[in-house]
């Protein structure tokens, strides 16, 4: 017979944990229609977080490659000789905030336009107008600014360029972007979590009886939880099988098309993998999350039995 | 065993149910619990396994002072006490077997346990050959038997009725008592509250009468003593 413990123990034993299990399965069944509605409520809403995040991840992507393309454009004066040349590509170096400098002469520059633009540019090898010229990039994007300040301080530098003005727009209106989205993916959470535990809710009015007859017979209140917990997850992982079929699909196809079309841009999308593991680990979790939080918070005040 | 010390309960809403009650019951007791309605019985039986509390007073239960319990321990409290209710409160979509081993699975009693222990009780209630019934097929003394095999499968030291024979027939009542008399027998204190004056009067047992939230009689072997 059972002896008296002086401490509700917490330690849970196995077959107890199967028993849960198994009622949590069976609840699931039992309410047929209802699981099938918190199951679409959240399919719904993963779907769209799905996208969203998608989106948002390669929006920032995006930022960053441009962030990162970002350099400065120092023009040397012509009256600058090699010695002052050397001198100033040392000073950059030393300069806070620098990553690389490459110098390119104006021949070299001249070349380049050939090569872009075509072969009436040859025409100027005559007599080459172009400058030498230093590409600096800065190791953070928010450096560039005061490191082309400092370049543009130093002796036999004729002037520094770095598309200033049109990147901080982008930047701005990027950021709006993020900060929209994520606003929107918590209120699709919140309304998920809101439809789950109303359908959680429901099944658990609809045991009540049993439920206060467990807590009359000396049941603690994580037993009579977990099997609505565990129903709540359930829910949750059922309702994102298709949200990750669907956004794998989606983000397959979109690789596919644009990768050809991107190669050799400086604008990358993600790679497919292991990018689109992670979102699909990201919508498993937020099902799963939505569904038990969800039933945590509906079942506490039928408790207090 | 159980011991009242000026226990006062006061509801929300104004209500004084128990207006400082002092009670002592002895371990193997068995006490009826009479008393027009409102006058503070239910509370009384309520506040055994605590699904009400004191708002003053002492209360001990099994040595347990109730006001000291701690919320995370009342399923402790609970687990020493065996409770039958006027309406059953079995569960419908269990079977007899289930319904009873039930009271054990919750404790997490092992299975082999449970199977002996559940059978043991069903036997001693007299429908063991129901076990795979459920219960809207068994009668409403039936089913109290089943709730009465419930509430003492874990083998508690007191069991609680509150009216259990308030649905029934008057014979099947009496086979329900001499359940109660049997387990009375075996040491268990029984505390039973009741509008039944007919088994007060003839199984002779404590009484206490409450009215107007005080004890307004308690006398061993006493009567009913009230009309109707």
């Amino acid at each position: 017979m059972p002896v008296t413990k002086l401490e509700v123990t917490t330690d849970m034993k196995a077959r107890t944990l199967a028993r849960h299990f198994r009622e949590s399965l069976k609840s699931l069944g039992r309410n047929g229609w209802m699981t099938f509605a918190s199951v679409s409520a959240v399919t719904v809403t993963l779907l769209l977080v799905g996208v969203f995040v998608l989106i948002m991840m390669n929006l920032n992507k995006v930022a960053e490659d441009l962030e990162n393309d970002v350099e400065i454009k120092s023009f040397v004066s012509l009256e600058a000789d090699e010695a002052t040349v050397t001198q100033m590509e040392t000073a950059i170096k030393g300069m806070t905030g620098v990553e690389s400098v490459v110098y390119s002469t104006k021949e070299a520059e001249l070349q380049d336009l050939v090569l872009d633009f075509g072969d009436e540019f040859s025409l100027f090898e005559q007599s080459n107008p172009l400058l030498d010229v230093f590409y600096v990039k800065a190791t953070e994007p928010q450096q560039t600014e005061n490191v082309a300040k400092e370049i543009s301080q130093l002796e036999g530098i004729e002037e520094v360029k770095y598309g200033e003005g049109k990147i901080e727009k982008l930047f701005t209106f990027l950021n709006t972007g993020r900060n929209v989205g994520l606003v929107l993916i918590l209120a699709l959470l919140f309304t998920a979590m809101f439809l789950i535990s109303n359908t959680i809710r429901i099944t658990i009015v609809a045991r009540r009886h049993e439920i206060e007859i467990m807590k009359l017979v000396g049941a603690t209140n994580w037993f009579v939880r977990i099997p609505f917990i565990l129903e709540g997850m359930w829910l949750g992982l059922l309702g994102s099988i298709i949200p990750i079929g669907l956004v794998v699909a989606l983000y397959y196809n979109i690789t596919e098309f644009a990768e050809p079309k991107l190669s050799g841009e400086m604008i990358q999308l993600l790679d497919f993998a292991p990018f689109i593991y992670q979102v699909s680990a990201l919508i498993l979790l937020m099902g799963v999350f939505i569904g038990v939080w969800g039933s945590f918070m509906s079942i506490r005040k039928f408790l207090r039995v | 065993m159980i011991q009242m010390k000026n226990v006062y309960k006061k509801y929300p809403n104004g209500i004084v149910a128990l207006n400082g009650m002092n009670v002592e019951i002895k371990q193997g007791e068995f006490v009826y619990i009479v008393g027009p309605s409102g006058a503070g019985k239910s509370t009384f039986i309520k506040m055994m396994y605590r699904e009400e509390n004191p708002t003053s007073g002492q209360m001990l239960v099994n040595g347990m002072d109730l006001a000291k319990i701690k919320r995370k321990n009342v399923p402790l409290l609970r687990r020493q006490i065996g409770v039958v209710f006027q309406d059953f409160k079995l569960l419908p979509r269990l079977n007899v077997y289930e319904n009873v081993a039930f009271a054990l699975e919750v404790i997490e009693e092992k299975p082999e346990a449970i199977r002996k222990r559940v059978l043991e009780v069903l036997d001693l209630v007299g429908l063991k050959h129901k076990a795979r019934m459920f219960p809207r097929e068994l009668s409403g003394g039936e089913q109290q038997r089943i709730s009465v095999a419930r509430s003492i499968v874990n083998t508690p030291k007191v069991v609680i009725a509150d009216e259990p024979t308030g649905n029934l027939d008057p014979e099947t009542s009496w086979d329900i008592m001499n359940l109660f008399e049997r387990i009375n027998a075996s040491g268990t204190t029984i505390l039973m509250a009741t509008h039944n004056r007919e088994i007060v009067n003839t199984m002779r047992h404590r009484v206490i009468a409450i009215e107007g939230g005080l004890i307004a009689r308690d006398e061993v072997g006493g009567d009913y003593g009230y009309e109707g």
